[in-house]
C-alpha cells in the first residue's frame, strides 16, 4: 500500500518549538563538532613536535589536550545522536519523503564517525601502552575521519540548500536517486571547506585564548608559550583562507539562492548599484539605520557596480526569509572573521619585529576574546545558512511548515531539552575547569611545568612513552 | 534475494550488533546501579568503567548506523516509527545523553558529591535507555505503529503489555550479556572474586530473562496474537536455539570454560532478535507496511550497500583492532593496574 503523506493543519506553536529545538540542539552540537574536527589535529601536532624534538612539554600538552578531546568528543557523540533522533521526531515528513536521497550523506557520515570513535579510543587509551610511533599513527585516522565527517554531514546540509540527485513521483515521494549528485550538490563545494576552516578557526582560537589568559596572568614558561603558539598559528593560517572561501560562497549564494542573498545584504529593490549595508534592520519594505557603502554590494557580487541584484520586491512574500536576523548574523560573521584575520596579522607582525608575544598585552587581550568571537562567528554563519534558507527546509521543494511532526509533544520536549542541555553545557565547562585546575595544582606542586620528564613532576611518569612500568 | 531484502538484512545486522554490544554496555550500567557501597562495590565499578571505557563510543555508533540505514532505506517506516513512538524515543534520546555525558564526566569530576551524581546518572540512564528502546520495539512488533501523520495516541503505542514486556526483557538481556562479558574481563585481569560476583549476577539475570520469556508467552498470546503466532509458527527454531545457547553459556561459564562463553551468550541474544525479524518478515510494520512499500528507490538502496561494503572493509578491521588491543591489555585502564585506579590516572 502507498501510505498517506497528506498534510493536515499544523499547530504553529509546535512549528516554532520544533524549529527552536532543532536550532538549539544543533547550535550546541556544532561547537563540539568543531572541536571534534579541529582538536585531533592540534593534539597530533603537539604530539609530533614532542616526539621529533624529544620535548616533554609538547608531549604533556598533547596528552592534556587529548583528555579535553575525550570529554568533548563524548558530549559531541551524544548530542549528535540527539540530532539523529530529531530528524525523525521533529521532521518526519522531510525524512519520510526524502530519506532515500537526503539519508545518503548521513550514511557516509556514519562511516567516518565510526572510524573516529574507534581510533579516538585507541589514541586516548593508548598513551603509555602503545609504542610512540604506533600511538601517533593511531591518531591520524581521527583527524582524517573528522574531515570526512565534515564533508558528508555538510554535504547533507548543502543538499537542503541546493537539492539535487533525485526525481519526485506524483505522491511527492522520491522515485529515483543519484547518490553522487546528492553528495556533490552545488552547495557542497563551498559549504564543506567553509565549515572545515570554521572548525579549525574555532578550535584554534578557543585554545589560544585560554593560553593567552595564562600569559596575561604572568605564566611565561614554555608550556604556556607552546600551548598558545600551536593553536594560534593554526587559526591564524585558517582565518585568511576562510575569507577567500566565504567570498566564493557568498557569490554562489548570489547565483543560486537570491532570497537568501537579498536577506544577507538587505536588498529591497532589484537592480544594479546595490550598496553594502553595515548594520541596519528591515522595517516593512525599507532599510532603517545602518551604514550604506554605495555600489559595493554589486561590485562584490559581480565585480562591477552594474551587476543587478534581486531584491525583495521580486520575491513573493511567502518565500522571504526573516531578513533582519539573517543580515545581522551575516554582518556579525563577516565582521568577526575580518577581525580574526587582523589578529593573525598582528601576531605575525609581532613575530617579524621579534617582539615577545607574551609581553604584548593588548595583543593577548584581543586573543583572549578571539575564542568566544570565533564561536559567535560560527553560530552567526550557521544562522545565515539555515535561517536564510527559510521558509524552505528543502530549498524550493519542501516548506519547513510542511515537514514538521504533528505528534503534538514538541513543546514539552523542547522544554526538557533546554533544561537538559543547560545542565550538560554547565557540567562540561565545570568538568574542563576542574581538569585544568587540577593540572595547575599538580604543576605547582612539581615546581613548574618545564621540568616535566625530568623526574620530579607528578606527570613525568605519564608523559614519556615506553613500556608500562618504566619511569 | 532482492535489493530490499538485502537492505533489510543490513538493517537487522546493525540492530543485532547494537543490541549485543551497545546492550552489554547498558547492562554494565545496571550492575553499576546495584553495586551498592563499599570496597567491593568500588572495585566492581572500576572493572565496569575499565571494561566499557574504550569501547562504548564505538558500540554506541551502531545506533547511529541503524537510524541512518532505517531512514535512508525505509524512510516511510522511519517517519511512522518516530511519529508513533515520539515519547519513548524522546526519552531514550534523553537517556543516551545522560548516560554518555555522565560516564565521560565521572572519572574527571571532583569530590564525592560529583562522583555520586555522575554514578547515579550513568547507572539510572543505563537502565532507562534500553527499557524505552525495547518498549518502542514492542510497539513496532505488536503492530501499534500507524501511518497516521499525527502519530495517533502519544502513549498507546508503547504503554501496553507487549511494550512493557519487551522493555523489561531488553533490560534483563543487557544485564545478562554484561555480566557474562564482565566475568571474562574480571578473569582476564586476575580478579577472581569479581569474576565470582559477576558469575552469580549472570545467573540471576539469566533466570530473570528466562522467567520474563515464560511470562512473555502468555502476554504475547493475549496482547499480540499475530506476533505470537508468527514467532511460534516460523520463528520457533530460533527461539529454541536461544534457550539452548543461553543455557549452554551459563553451564560453560560455571565450568570456567576458557573460551566460548561469550559467543554462546551472544548467540542466545542474536537468535531471539532474528526470531523477531523472521516473525515480522516481509513487513517492516506488521500488517501496516511491507518492506517493499517502505523502501527507498533502488538508487538509494544500492548506494547504501556500497557504503555498507566500504564500512565493512574499513570498520571491521578497525573494530577488530580496538577489541584486540582491549582484550590483550594493550590499552590503559585494562592493564595490571587496578581498574579503579583509572579515575585517578586520568587526572
Amino acid at each position: 500500500m502507498i501510505p498517506d503523506l497528506g498534510l493536515l493543519a499544523i499547530d504553529p506553536a509546535e512549528l516554532v518549538a520544533a524549529r527552536s529545538q532543532m536550532a538549539f540542539t544543533l547550535g550546541f552540537h556544532i561547537i563540539l563538532a568543531c572541536l571534534g574536527v579541529g582538536l585531533p589535529s592540534l593534539v597530533l601536532v603537539a604530539n609530533a613536535i614532542g616526539l621529533r624534538r624529544h620535548d616533554p612539554v609538547a608531549l604533556l600538552l598533547a596528552r592534556r589536550w587529548s583528555l579535553v578531546m575525550a570529554v568533548t568528543f563524548a558530549v559531541g557523540a551524544v548530542t549528535g545522536t540527539v540530532l539523529s533522533f530529531e530528524m525523525g521526531l521533529l521532521w518526519p515528513v522531510l525524512m519520510g519523503r526524502f530519506g532515500g536521497a537526503f539519508g545518503i550523506p548521513f550514511a557516509v557520515e556514519g562511516l567516518f564517525f565510526f572510524l573516529e570513535a574507534i581510533f579516538i579510543a585507541i589514541y586516548i587509551y593508548g598513551w603509555e601502552r602503545l609504542s610512540p610511533r604506533a600511538h601517533l599513527v593511531s591518531g591520524i585516522p581521527v583527524a582524517l575521519s573528522g574531515v570526512g565527517g565534515t564533508f558528508s554531514v555538510v554535504a547533507a546540509n548543502g543538499w537542503m540548500n541546493q537539492p539535487a540527485g533525485f526525481a519526485l513521483g506524483a505522491d511527492g515521494r522520491v522515485t529515483a536517486v543519484d547518490a553522487l549528485a546528492v553528495l556533490f550538490n552545488r552547495a557542497t563545494w563551498y559549504e564543506v571547506p567553509h565549515m572545515l576552516l570554521a572548525a579549525y578557526l574555532v578550535t584554534g582560537f578557543l585554545f589560544a585564548s585560554v593560553y593567552a589568559v595564562g600569559l596575561l596572568h604572568g605564566s611565561r614558561d614554555r608550556y604556556v608559550r607552546l600551548g598558545f603558539a600551536i593553536p594560534f598559528v593554526a587559526a591564524a593560517i585558517a582565518a585568511p583562507a576562510q575569507v577567500v572561501v566565504g567570498d566564493i560562497a557568498a557569490r554562489a549564494i548570489f547565483e543560486d539562492q537570491p532570497a537568501k542573498f537579498a536577506a544577507m545584504e538587505l536588498i529591497t529593490r532589484s537592480g544594479p548599484n546595490q550598496p553594502v549595508t553595515i548594520g541596519g534592520v528591515l522595517v516593512g519594505d525599507d532599510v532603517v539605520g545602518g551604514l550604506a557603502i554605495p555600489n559595493l554590494g554589486s561590485i562584490l557580487a559581480g565585480f562591477s557596480p552594474d551587476t543587478p541584484i534581486t531584491g525583495f520586491d521580486a520575491i513573493p512574500l511567502d518565500q522571504r526569509p526573516p531578513a533582519t536576523m539573517v543580515h545581522l548574523a551575516w554582518d556579525a560573521m563577516v565582521g568577526i572573521g575580518t577581525a580574526l584575520v587582523a589578529l593573525g596579522l598582528w601576531g605575525l607582525l609581532l613575530r617579524l619585529r621579534r617582539r615577545d608575544h607574551a609581553t604584548a598585552r593588548w595583543f593577548l587581550r584581543a586573543t583572549a576574546l578571539a575564542g568566544i568571537g570565533a564561536v559567535i562567528a560560527l553560530e552567526a554563519g550557521w544562522i545565515v545558512t539555515e535561517v536564510g534558507r527559510q521558509p524552505w527546509v528543502v530549498y524550493l521543494v519542501l516548506r519547513t511548515t510542511d515537514a514538521v511532526s504533528q505528534s503534538g509533544g514538541i513543546r514539552i520536549t523542547f522544554s526538557v531539552v533546554i533544561g537538559l542541555y543547560a545542565v550538560l553545557g554547565i557540567a562540561t565547562l565545570v568538568i574542563l575547569r576542574t581538569m585544568t585546575r587540577r593540572w595547575a595544582a599538580a604543576d605547582l606542586a612539581a615546581g613548574g611545568r618545564d621540568t616535566a620528564g625530568g623526574g620530579a613532576h607528578p606527570d613525568a611518569a605519564h608523559v614519556p612513552y615506553g613500556p608500562p612500568g618504566t619511569p | 534475494m532482492n535489493l530490499v531484502d538485502i537492505a533489510a538484512v543490513v538493517l537487522w545486522l546493525g540492530v543485532t550488533t547494537y543490541a549485543v554490544f551497545g546492550g552489554a554496555d547498558f547492562g554494565a550500567g545496571l550492575w553499576d546501579l546495584v553495586s551498592g557501597r563499599g570496597s567491593e562495590a568500588d572495585r566492581s565499578r572500576g572493572l565496569i568503567a575499565a571494561a566499557i571505557g574504550p569501547v562504548w563510543e564505538a558500540n554506541h555508533t551502531w545506533l547511529i548506523f541503524d537510524l541512518v540505514v532505517l531512514w535512508t532505506a525505509f524512510p516511510v517506516a522511519f517517519a511512522a516509527i518516530m511519529s508513533s513512538l515520539f515519547v519513548p524515543l524522546s526519552l531514550a534520546a534523553v537517556g543516551i545523553v545522560l548516560r554518555g555525558a555522565a560516564f565521560a564526566f565521572r572519572p574527571v569530576v571532583g569530590g564525592p558529591t560529583g562522583r555520586r551524581i555522575t554514578t547515579a546518572t550513568f547507572a539510572a540512564s543505563s537502565v532507562m535507555t534500553p527499557f524505552f528502546l525495547g518498549a518502542a520495539g514492542g510497539g513496532i512488533a505488536s503492530g501499534r505503529v500507524t501511518l497516521d501523520p499525527t502519530g495517533g495516541d502519544l502513549f498507546g503505542p508503547w504503554l501496553n503489555p507487549t511494550s512493557v514486556l519487551v522493555g523489561l526483557m531488553a533490560v534483563a538481556t543487557c544485564a545478562y550479556l554484561a555480566a557474562v562479558f564482565l566475568v571474562a574481563d574480571a578473569r582476564r585481569l586476575g580478579q577472581a572474586d569479581l569474576a565470582a560476583l559477576f558469575l552469580r549476577r549472570a545467573r540471576v539475570a539469566a533466570v530473570v530473562t528466562g522467567g520474563l520469556a515464560v511470562v512473555g508467552i502468555a502476554v504475547l498470546a493475549a496482547d499480540a496474537p499475530v506476533l505470537a503466532g508468527e514467532l511460534i509458527g516460523r520463528g520457533w527454531p530460533l527461539i529454541v536455539a536461544s534457550v539452548l545457547l543461553g543455557g549452554a553459556a551459563l553451564v560453560a561459564i560455571g565450568q570456567r570454560a576458557p573460551f566460548g562463553t561469550r559467543p554462546l551468550a551472544i548467540g542466545a541474544v542474536v537468535a531471539i532478535i532474528w526470531g523477531w525479524g523472521v516473525a515480522q518478515y516481509p513487513d517492516i510494520l506488521p500488517r501496516t507496511l511491507s518492506l517493499t512499500a517502505a523502501a527507498a528507490p533502488s538508487g538509494a538502496l544500492s548506494s547504501l550497500l556500497v557504503v555498507f561494503v566500504a564500512a565493512a572493509v574499513l570498520i571491521a578491521p578497525s573494530l577488530g583492532l580496538l577489541f584486540w588491543l582491549t582484550q590483550d591489555n594493550r590499552l590503559r585502564g585494562h592493564g595490571s593496574e587496578a581498574a579503579a585506579d583509572t579515575a585517578a590516572r586520568v587526572d
